[in-house]
């Protein structure tokens, strides 16, 4: 007797049955490799396909917006780097924006230039790394290997910048926590020319890869509507063909200054999210070399705003003034003023979000974290059901997520 | 889109203090439509974020529930805001219907501030473990937590073991101007319901 299986998404496939089958549940995670952190998906099979999948997040969940209730503003800027841990210097400026938006200051060029170089490098570093390990998912290694190389020599200069490797809490409300060292900028810009031409052969190995292409193209697919209706956003939206990028639509931090293609898809399968992550990186590379071509000199922090950004130490240690200043900084936070903001910036993964509610003084009353991860990885009941469990760790591959920025 | 324009077809809605966008208030029951409205009329077809303010436990209204929208054709964001009407069983109409994505958005609300979203077709725990007996970004839960069981009974009856509230020491820390005394002058977690100098509450491990 043939039963015949429509399953709910219509760009699946539709599986025909000889015979009714018992369906299996089967567990995957939280530790698992293609799970990147600690995701867990409960599936029911039926065979090797997917009829229902229902991922279970939480697992890293530690209360960062609790946390945020009860420290001052700068405190917590140690706290955004282990939201998205991949590209903590885009969270770093993205937190430090939606601040300044509360206290409706605006940071010098200077400023706002380095904190477009280190977002850029970060979503290079990020994307590199989304790269490789879903190159490894589908079963390529040795891209992993190069991109790794690669994020090394990134990872080398953050240091140089920041004195941290991985979690370099880079920003202050109002400005830096130092500017950068002689020299660094010509060494990124010796980075990104040395860097493209290796990227282009990285990408051979997986744009026209006989294997890769049988394991992306057409697995995953995500329509428009339903990408804007579950709230994806970044690469994954503009996989689908959304061209929604913040970095173009609502400029901030000078992105208005540079020239630079936002890459879009035309199916939305996981294919098409691969090369618009390629291409984003090109467009990174595009924008930091425009960047330190114009660099611009002057202060690099706020030098108007006496209660929000600590003065430099050498007047910290020689007078009265900048002393107390200094004090009632570190001691009751920058002191803002009471409302609420909501600010988006174009991170790695997608727009994270910081919705502050302020009652004035140095500490939020609510910080609201809008995690791009968080929203992506909602529409894997969705997008799962009707593959095969095999093509469940390509489309986890694809959507590029990091459990540090959806649990929160 | 303002106030203005929104109050010919939405008599309650009412212009909203911002700092940034452009902000309204209106009535929690008035939700769905207003939001339909916005969605299909006006543009705003992103649901960008839903979450929630507590405003403490003497204040009333307590709990308010705001949505960000985003409009992808116009570039713009708006809040919409709505205080939940019982403070004691706070709940709003919820929009899961209207968008896909508000299904995790508003179970993590609930989650985390008890508000429960009539006609949420799942409206489970997202973040905490299902079973877990409170709401964590309540004003009045404690920054370290509460010592409760783990989720699953056989561990407990296995290890003994609790999930424990976190040491204050070593907390989130802010110092208080207020009672500076300079030899006792490090910075302290902002939540002293127990410290080093005031001892624990009897019960409590």
């Amino acid at each position: 007797m043939a039963a015949e299986y429509t399953f709910p998404d219509a760009g699946a496939k539709n599986a025909v049955c000889e015979f009714e089958t018992e369906k299996m549940s089967l567990s995957m995670g939280p530790s698992h490799p293609s799970t990147h952190g600690v995701l867990r998906l409960q599936m029911e099979l039926d065979g090797e396909v997917v009829t229902k999948a229902e991922p279970v997040i939480g697992y890293l969940h530690r209360g960062d917006e609790k946390i945020a209730e009860n420290m001052t503003y700068n405190q917590f800027v140690p706290y955004t780097d282990r939201l998205d841990y991949l590209a903590p210097l885009a969270n770093n400026m993205a937190y430090a924006i939606a601040v300044e938006r509360l206290a409706k200051l605006e940071v010098p060029a200077r400023c706002q230039a380095i904190r477009v170089i280190t977002a850029e490098m970060a979503r290079v570093s990020a994307h590199l790394l989304g790269l490789g390990a879903y190159a490894i998912d589908v079963g390529a290694w040795t891209v992993f290997l190069y991109s790794f190389t690669e994020r090394e020599k990134l990872y080398r200069l953050f240091e140089k910048l920041t004195g941290a490797r991985f979690t370099t809490s880079y920003t202050r409300i109002g400005g830096l926590m130092r500017d950068v060292p002689p020299g660094w900028t010509e060494e990124v810009s010796a980075f990104c020319t040395q860097f493209l031409p290796l990227l282009e052969e990285m990408l051979q190995l997986l744009t026209r890869n006989k294997i890769f292409l049988d394991r992306s193209v057409g697995i995953g697919v995500i329509s428009k509507e339903d990408a804007i209706a579950y709230g994806l956003t970044g690469p994954n939206l503009r996989g689908s063909g959304v061209p929604l990028d913040l970095r173009k639509d609502k400029p901030y931090s000078g992105y208005e200054q540079y020239d630079f293609d936002v890459a879009i898809g035309t199916t939305g399968d996981c294919y098409d999210r691969y090369l618009v992550r390629a291409e984003e990186m090109r467009q990174s590379c595009r924008i930091i070399q425009q960047a330190i071509a114009k660099f611009p000199g002057g202060p690099w922090f706020a030098t108007d705003a006496k209660k929000i950004f600590a003065p430099p130490k050498e007047k910290i240690l020689t007078s009265m003034e900048e002393l107390i200043q200094n004090f009632m900084i570190v001691t009751e936070g920058p002191q803002m003023p009471a409302g609420e903001v909501y600010f988006e910036a174009e991170n790695p993964k997608g727009t994270l979000g910081f919705f502050i509610v302020s009652k004035g003084g140095g500490v939020p009353w609510r910080l609201k974290i809008r995690a791009p991860s968080f929203c992506n990885l909602s529409i894997l009941p969705k997008v799962c059901v009707g593959n095969m469990v095999s093509d469940v760790v390509s489309i986890l591959g694809s959507l590029d997520f990091v459990m540090g920025e959806c649990d929160r | 889109m303002t106030a203005a324009e929104l109050k010919s077809q939405f008599p309650g809605v009412t212009e909203r203090p911002s700092l940034d966008h452009p902000a309204v208030n209106v009535a929690a029951a008035d939700i769905p439509a207003l939001l339909q409205h916005l969605r299909d009329a006006a543009g705003f077809n992103l649901l960008a974020d839903v979450t929630a303010v507590d405003w403490s436990e003497k204040v009333s209204p307590r709990f308010t529930v705001v949505y960000h929208l985003y409009s992808t054709s116009q570039h713009a964001y708006l809040r919409v805001a709505a205080d939940c009407p019982d403070n004691a069983k706070p709940s709003v109409p919820t929009v899961s219907h209207l968008w896909a994505g508000a299904n995790w958005h508003e179970r993590e609300a609930y989650d985390m501030f008890g508000i429960t979203f009539d006609g949420h077709p799942d409206l489970r725990r997202i973040l905490m473990w299902d079973g877990y007996p409170y709401f964590p970004l309540r004003k009045e839960f404690p920054l370290a937590g509460i010592e409760t069981e783990l989720p699953d009974p056989e561990v407990v009856a296995e290890t003994g073991v609790k999930a424990r509230p976190a040491p204050m020491a070593g907390g989130p820390f802010v110092a208080s101007s207020g009672e500076m005394n300079l030899g006792v002058a490090e910075p302290r977690a902002k939540d002293e319901s127990w410290n080093e100098r005031r001892p624990k509450p009897e019960g409590s491990e």
